[in-house]
C-alpha cells in the first residue's frame, strides 16, 4: 500500500457496481498509464461505502476527498485536476442538503457523523480480494492471538463478557450460544455462517461479504476454534455473485496463507470452510430450515428442541450465527470486551448496521451504535423525508416486524425497545414511510412476502396467511367489514401462538402492528370508503373540481380509457364506472381541476 | 432411568426422560387431538413433523403454545390441554384446514374413515369463519391410486411413508406457502413416476386426498351379466382384516363368513388364492432347490439368494431401482396371477368356456395388485388373467351396497378345486409366512424326510429386519425376511455389493405384510390392529388339517391332470414371468 504516493478507492458494492463502477476503474487504469501515473496512484476496488444513494463513489487518499455521483465521464478530470494539479473536483464534491456547503471529506458528513464502524470497519476501506489489506487492518491478529495465547474458554468468555448478540434478528447472546455448542460432545462440528440474508431492502451481510470477507472467515476459524470444530459452512443466497467470488477468492488466499487447512499459524488446530448455495428462501434464515437445506432436503424448519447446538447438520452439533454477528468478532478479540461493551445500552452492546431505505434522502447502509434514536437515524444521517414530506413511521424487522411511528422517534433503539414497541430488530431493514403510505397497503404487502415465503409446513403459516391477506385484500379493495378488525385480530394471535418456527410467529406482526398504531386507516377504509394517503387503487375517485376546470381537453386526451367526456371550453365530466384510477388525469392537469374525493 | 414429574390438567403425572407431552397425557387418559402425528408402534414407523399444531397445549412459562406430540415433557411442567387460549388456537387452526378442503364429505370415498371428519366432529366445528380461497390441482389416477390432493392437508404421513419407510421417494412436499402440497415432484403423474402402487400412502392418508382406484362398479356390472362366468379368489390377508369393516374386533377370522358373502354377492364359484399359494410354493420352492443344488455343485452361473416374488409392488420396485438384479428374484408369479393363470386354461377347460365368458375377480388387501393385473405379461390375446382386483375395503363396500348382513352370515366352504387350500398358504398373509411355506415344503423335498416340526417361530415376528438359519438335514440354509421397501433395499443392496450371505430372502412391501396392505381396512395408527391381524393368520393356519403346500390334493391333481411337474414348460409358459429394466 505504501509505496503509492496515491489511493483511489472505487465502491465495488453491487449497486455501485451496477452504476458502472467497473467501468470506472477501467478508464482510471487506461488513463493512469496515459499520464504516466501508474506508478504513483493506486486504483482500488473496495466493498460498499454505505452511502448508496450518492453512487457511484470514490474516496481519493490521502486526502479523503469524497467523490459522489461519478460517472466514466469525469474521471480524466478527477486525474488532470485533483491527481496531477491538487485542485478537488467541487462539482462532484457532496453537498450538505440543508446548508448546501461542499463537504469533501466523509468524516464532516452527517451521514458519516454519527455512525460507528465494528462490523462495516473495512468496508470501502480495503480492496476485499486482497488478504494483505485485510492484515494491514488488523485482519487475522485476533485469530492469531486466540490460537497463541487464549483458550477456548478463554475466548468464549471474553464474547460473553462483550455482550455481543446475535444480529439476524433474535438478539440470542452470541457467547452463550458457542458455549452450548462447545460443551455438546461429538465426533464431529459445525460452524455455520447464515448469509440467507432476506429480509426487503436489507444487504447489509451482502455488503460485508463483499466488502470483507475475511472477517467472517476469520470469525468463524476463532468460532471452530472455541466450539471444536474443524469445519464451517456458509449458507449463502446463491443471487449473491459477488459476494460468493470474493468469499471464494478470500477463502482461496487464507487457505495460501496457512489461515485456513491444517495447523493454522502452527497451532493444532485445523479449520476450513466450504461454501453451500441457497436457493432464496425466506425461510431457510430460520436455522434449522437452514441446515436442512444444506442437508439437501427441503428447507423447512422443524420443532425446537433439538437446537442445532445439540443436533444440527447431519445430526451434529452446529453453531449458526449470521455474517454481521461474525464480522464484529474479531474487533472484540482485539479490542476487548469492555472497550466493546462500553458501546450500546444496557442489554444491547455494540453496534447494529442497518439498511436504510424507502422514503428517506439518505439511502444506504448506516452502523449506529445500539441506543441511538430513531430520530437521529431518520433525520440526522438519513437527511429527512424525501421531498420535504411528513414522517409517518419506520418499518424495522422486515416481514416479522412492525411499525414505529412519531411516538417512538426519540426511543433509543435496541433489542428491547423494539419489542416493547411491537416490533423487532431483525436484520436490520429500515423502510421509511411517509404520509402518502397507506398502512393496510404495506401490511398486505409484507403479508404477501410471508405468504410466498411460507415453507407450507404448518397451518397457521400456510393457511392462517392466506386468510389474513384476503381479509386485507378484501378491505383494501373497499369490501371490508367492521367485524373484519377482530378477524385480523384473533387470527394473527393465533398464527403468532400456534405457528411451529419464527417466521410463522411473526408472521402477523405487519398486521398487528399497524393496526395499534393506525387502526384509523383501517377504520378509513372500511366504514368511508377512502384510503387516507391515497393508495388504495380501488377507493380512489378522480372527480373534476367543475370551477376549475376549463375545458383545455387535455384530461380528456390523455385518458387512456376514454372515461372523460367534455366539450372545449366546457367542464369536463369522469365516467366513474370506466375510470381505472390510473391518475393520469390528475397529473396533468395544469389548473388542479382533477381532485381525489 | 431418568423420571420426569410434571402436571397435566393439574393432574400429576410421572414419564421416563424422552417422553412427550401427548404420551404423558394419554397415559393418565388426556386424549389431546392430532392429525398428522402417527405412530405406528410395533412396526417402529413414527411421522411428527409438528406441522398441523392441532395437538397444541399451553404449557405454563411458555412463551407460545406448544405442540404436544413433538414436545418432550421435563421436570415441573405444567401442561394445561383445554385452556381457553389452547382450544381457541386449535379450534382455529381446525377452521383454517377446513377451510382450505373441498365440503365434499358426503360423497367423499373417504367419509366415515376420514380422520379430519372425525376430528372436526370431535372438536364440535360448526362454522367456519376464515373462508377464502381453496386451493385446486388436477386430479391423477393411476392404475392403482388416485391423487386427489385439493384434499391433502400436509399432515406428511404418505411422505414419510413413500420416503422414509419405502425409501421410493415418490412424494414429497413441492411448492411454497399455501400452494405447498405433497405430490410427485414437477407434479408428474404417478404412472410416470417409480411409484409402486405399494399403497402406504393410501393406508395412513388421514383424509381422501389418497384413495384407491374403485373397480367395484365394474365388478358389480360384470356379476349382473348373465353372460359371463364370474369366479372370486380371495387373498389370505383379507379373512384376517375383514371383520373390522362391519365393527368386529380385529383378528377375528372371518374365512366362512367371507365365503358365505361372495356367493351372495353373485359369484359362480368362490375361491381362494390360498391355493394359488400353494402352488407358488411348489414353483418357487422347485426354484430354490434347483438353484441351490446347482450352487452346491459349484454351477458359477447360479445366482443366489433367490428373492421371493409375490408382491408386485416388490417387484415394480426393484424393476426400476436394481435393474441389474434382475435375475435374481425368483420368476414365479404371484399368487393371483397364477390363479388367474390356471383359472382361464384349466378350469375354463374343466367348464368349457371360452376365457373371454371367464371373469376373474381378485380380492385383496392390496392396490399395487391393480396394477399387477393390468401388465401386459399377464394377458393372453389382450384378455387380462384378471380382469379385477378389488381391495378388501372395496369389498366390505360391496357387501353393504347389497345389502346383506355381514355379522349374521352362515360359515361357507370354498368351493372346489381351486377352493382347496393348505396352511402354508394362508400364512402368505404376513411378513415371514412366505418363506416359512417354501421351507415346510423345500425341506420335504430337498431332504425327502417328513418335518420334524411345522411352526418355524424364529421366521416370524414384526421386526423389519429378521434373519434366521433352518437346518436342513446338516445344510445350513440361510433366510433373510423384510417387510417395508427401505428394508428390501437394504438386503438388495448387499445382494448387489456380493456381501449378501442368504440363500433366500423374502420380501413383502407392506410393514407387516400383506396384513398391512393399501387396501387393508384403515388401521389409523394403531398397530396393535396389525399385531392382531398376523396372529389371526397363523390361528388359521394351525386349524388347517394340511398345513404343507405340496400335499395339498389338488394341486397334486393340477400337476397330475394339466401342469406335469414344477418347472415343467407348461409351468413355464403359465406360471413363471419375466421382469424388466424401467429405469429406461
Amino acid at each position: 500500500m505504501s509505496d503509492y504516493n496515491m489511493q483511489i478507492l472505487i465502491c465495488g458494492g453491487t449497486g455501485c457496481k451496477a452504476s458502472e463502477s467497473e467501468e470506472i476503474r477501467n478508464v482510471f487504469n487506461d488513463l493512469l498509464g496515459e499520464y504516466l501515473l501508474e506508478d504513483e496512484v493506486q486504483v482500488v476496488t473496495t466493498g460498499c461505502f454505505g452511502f448508496c444513494e450518492k453512487g457511484p463513489i470514490i474516496k481519493v487518499l490521502p486526502d479523503n476527498t469524497f467523490y459522489v455521483h461519478v460517472t466514466p465521464a469525469d474521471v480524466d478530470e478527477i486525474i488532470r485536476e485533483h491527481l496531477v494539479k491538487g485542485r478537488q473536483v467541487e462539482r462532484l464534491l457532496y453537498r450538505d442538503p440543508h446548508s448546501h456547503e461542499v463537504i469533501h471529506d466523509s468524516k464532516g458528513m452527517d451521514f458519516y457523523k454519527k455512525q460507528i464502524r465494528i462490523a462495516l470497519r473495512n468496508c470501502g476501506f480495503i480492496d476485499p480480494e486482497n488478504i494483505e489489506e485485510y492484515i494491514a487492518r488488523d485482519g487475522y491478529l485476533a485469530l492469531g492471538r486466540c490460537l497463541s495465547e487464549m483458550t477456548p474458554e478463554g475466548v468464549i468468555d471474553e464474547i460473553k463478557k462483550s455482550g455481543l448478540r446475535g444480529r439476524g434478528g433474535a438478539g440470542f447472546p452470541t457467547g452463550l450460544k458457542w458455549e452450548i455448542t462447545s460443551r455438546s460432545v461429538a465426533d464431529q462440528k459445525y460452524v455455520v455462517c447464515n448469509a440467507d440474508e432476506g429480509d426487503p431492502g436489507a444487504f447489509m451481510d451482502r455488503s460485508i461479504l463483499e466488502g470483507d470477507p475475511h472477517s467472517v472467515i476469520e470469525a468463524m476459524t476463532i468460532c471452530g476454534y472455541c466450539i471444536g470444530a474443524d469445519k464451517g459452512l456458509v449458507y449463502i443466497r446463491a443471487e449473491y455473485p459477488l459476494a460468493i467470488q470474493r468469499l471464494k477468492v478470500a477463502l482461496d488466499q487464507a487457505r495460501a496463507y496457512g489461515l485456513l487447512g491444517r495447523n493454522i499459524l502452527g497451532s493444532t488446530f485445523g479449520f476450513d470452510i466450504e461454501l453451500r448455495y441457497g436457493a432464496g428462501a425466506f425461510v431457510c434464515g430460520e436455522e434449522t430450515a437452514l441446515i436442512h437445506s444444506m442437508e439437501g432436503s427441503r428447507g423447512e424448519p422443524t420443532v425446537k428442541p433439538p437446537f442445532p447446538a445439540e443436533s444440527g447438520y447431519l445430526g451434529k452439533p452446529t453453531n449458526v450465527n449470521n455474517v454481521e454477528t461474525f464480522a464484529n468478532i474479531p474487533v472484540i478479540i482485539n479490542k476487548g470486551a469492555a472497550w466493546f461493551s462500553a458501546i450500546g445500552t444496557e442489554k444491547s452492546k455494540g453496534t447494529k448496521v442497518f439498511a436504510l431505505a424507502g422514503k428517506i434522502n439518505n439511502v444506504g447502509l448506516i452502523e449506529v451504535p445500539m441506543g441511538t434514536t430513531l430520530r437521529e437515524v431518520v433525520f440526522d444521517i438519513g437527511g429527512g423525508i424525501k421531498g420535504g414530506k411528513k414522517f409517518k413511521s419506520v418499518q424495522t424487522g422486515g416481514p416479522s416486524g412492525g411499525m414505529l411511528t412519531t411516538a417512538s422517534l426519540d426511543t433509543p433503539i435496541d433489542y428491547e425497545n423494539l419489542q416493547a414497541a411491537g416490533t423487532m430488530m431483525g436484520s436490520g431493514g429500515m423502510i421509511v414511510m411517509d404520509e402518502d403510505d397507506c398502512m393496510v397497503a404495506i401490511a398486505k404487502y409484507y403479508l404477501e412476502f410471508t405468504l410466498e415465503e411460507s415453507c407450507g409446513k404448518c397451518t397457521p403459516c400456510r393457511i392462517g396467511n392466506k386468510r389474513l391477506f384476503e381479509i386485507l385484500e378484501k378491505i383494501t379493495a373497499g369490501n371490508g367489514k367492521e367485524e373484519d378488525i377482530d378477524k385480523l385480530r384473533m387470527l394473527s394471535h393465533v398464527i403468532k401462538d400456534a405457528s411451529l418456527c419464527g417466521l410463522g410467529q411473526s408472521s402477523p406482526n405487519p398486521v398487528l402492528s399497524t393496526l395499534a398504531h393506525f387502526e384509523d386507516e383501517y377504520l378509513a377504509h372500511i366504514k368511508q370508503g377512502r384510503c387516507p394517503a391515497g393508495k388504495c387503487k380501488a377507493l380512489l375517485k378522480y372527480v373534476v373540481v367543475e370551477d376549475k376546470c376549463t375545458g383545455c381537453t387535455l384530461c380528456f386526451r390523455t385518458c387512456p380509457v376514454g372515461a372523460i367526456t367534455g366539450e372545449r371550453r366546457a367542464p369536463h365530466f369522469i365516467d366513474q364506472a370506466l375510470c381505472i384510477k390510473c391518475g393520469i388525469c390528475f397529473e396533468k392537469c395544469k389548473f388542479d381541476a382533477i381532485e381525489l374525493a | 432411568m431418568e423420571i420426569i414429574n410434571l402436571t397435566i390438567d393439574n393432574k400429576p403425572v410421572v414419564v421416563k426422560k424422552g417422553t412427550t407431552v401427548l404420551e404423558a397425557a394419554t397415559s393418565i387418559g388426556i386424549h389431546i387431538p392430532t392429525l398428522c402425528y402417527m405412530k405406528l408402534e410395533d412396526l417402529n414407523i413414527e411421522n411428527r413433523p409438528g406441522g398441523c399444531r392441532v395437538c397444541v397445549v399451553e404449557v405454563k412459562g411458555r412463551r407460545n403454545l406448544a405442540p404436544a406430540c413433538c414436545t418432550e415433557a421435563t421436570e415441573g411442567m405444567e401442561v394445561n390441554t383445554h385452556s381457553i387460549r389452547a382450544i381457541n388456537a386449535r379450534r382455529t387452526v381446525m377452521e383454517l384446514i377446513l377451510s382450505d378442503h373441498p365440503a365434499d364429505c358426503l360423497v367423499c370415498p373417504k367419509s366415515g374413515n376420514c380422520d379430519l371428519q372425525n376430528m372436526a366432529h370431535r372438536m364440535g366445528i360448526r362454522e367456519i369463519h376464515y373462508k377464502g380461497e381453496q386451493s385446486s390441482y388436477r386430479k391423477d389416477t393411476s392404475p392403482a391410486i388416485i391423487r386427489d390432493i385439493d384434499k391433502c392437508i400436509m399432515c406428511r404421513r404418505c411422505e414419510m411413508m413413500c420416503n422414509e419407510v419405502q425409501t421410493v421417494g415418490v412424494l414429497s412436499a413441492i411448492n411454497r406457502g399455501f400452494n405447498s402440497v405433497v405430490a410427485p415432484a414437477f407434479e408428474m403423474n404417478l404412472d410416470h413416476s417409480v411409484c409402486t402402487y405399494c399403497g402406504q400412502c393410501v393406508a395412513v392418508c388421514p383424509t381422501g386426498a389418497l384413495t384407491e382406484v374403485d373397480e367395484t362398479g365394474a365388478v358389480i356390472r360384470a356379476l349382473s351379466d348373465p353372460s359371463k362366468t364370474v369366479i372370486v379368489q380371495t387373498a389370505p390377508a383379507v379373512r384376517a382384516a375383514l371383520g373390522e369393516e362391519f365393527g368386529m374386533e380385529a383378528g377375528t377370522l372371518v374365512t366362512g363368513k367371507l365365503v358365505a358373502a361372495l356367493r351372495r354377492l353373485g359369484f359362480d364359484y368362490v375361491f381362494d388364492t390360498d391355493f394359488a399359494a400353494d402352488l407358488t410354493i411348489m414353483e418357487e420352492g422347485a426354484e430354490l432347490l434347483n438353484r441351490l443344488t446347482r450352487h452346491l455343485q459349484g454351477d458359477p452361473n447360479v445366482k443366489l439368494p433367490i428373492l421371493t416374488s409375490c408382491c408386485p409392488a416388490w417387484v415394480k420396485f426393484f424393476e426400476h431401482q436394481f435393474p441389474d438384479l434382475k435375475d435374481v428374484p425368483s420368476t414365479a408369479r404371484s399368487p393371483q396371477q397364477m390363479f388367474g393363470s390356471i383359472a382361464k386354461s384349466y378350469f375354463a377347460q374343466q367348464l368349457g368356456v371360452r376365457r373371454e365368458d371367464l371373469v376373474v375377480v381378485s380380492i385383496m388387501p392390496c392396490v399395487a395388485k391393480k396394477y399387477e393385473r393390468g401388465r401386459d405379461e399377464f394377458s393372453v390375446n389382450n384378455n387380462p388373467d384378471v380382469d379385477y382386483a378389488i381391495t378388501t375395503r372395496e369389498l366390505a363396500a360391496l357387501i353393504k351396497i347389497s345389502n346383506i348382513e355381514f355379522r349374521a352370515l352362515p360359515n361357507e366352504e370354498f368351493d372346489k378345486p381351486l377352493g382347496e387350500s393348505t396352511g402354508a398358504g394362508v400364512i402368505f398373509g404376513t411378513t415371514g409366512g412366505v418363506i416359512e411355506a417354501a421351507v415346510r415344503t423345500a425341506y420335504e423335498v430337498y431332504t425327502g424326510k417328513e418335518l420334524p416340526r411345522i411352526d418355524f417361530h424364529e421366521l416370524r415376528g414384526m421386526e423389519g429386519l429378521r434373519h434366521a438359519t433352518i437346518d436342513f438335514n446338516g445344510l445350513p440354509l440361510n433366510i433373510g425376511i423384510a417387510h417395508g421397501l427401505g428394508n428390501a433395499r437394504r438386503l438388495l443392496e448387499d445382494v448387489r455389493s456380493g456381501k449378501s450371505r442368504f440363500h433366500a430372502i423374502e420380501i413383502m412391501s407392506c410393514p407387516g405384510g400383506c396384513i398391512g396392505g393399501g387396501g387393508q381396512p384403515y388401521h389409523h395408527g394403531n398397530s396393535e390392529i396389525l399385531v392382531k391381524r398376523q396372529q389371526a393368520i397363523y390361528r388359521e393356519d394351525s386349524n388347517k388339517t394340511i398345513r404343507k403346500s405340496h400335499e395339498n390334493p389338488y394341486i397334486k391333481k393340477l400337476y397330475a391332470e394339466f401342469l406335469g411337474a414344477p418347472l415343467s414348460e407348461k409351468s413355464h409358459h403359465l406360471l413363471h414371468t419375466e421382469y424388466f429394466d424401467r429405469t429406461k
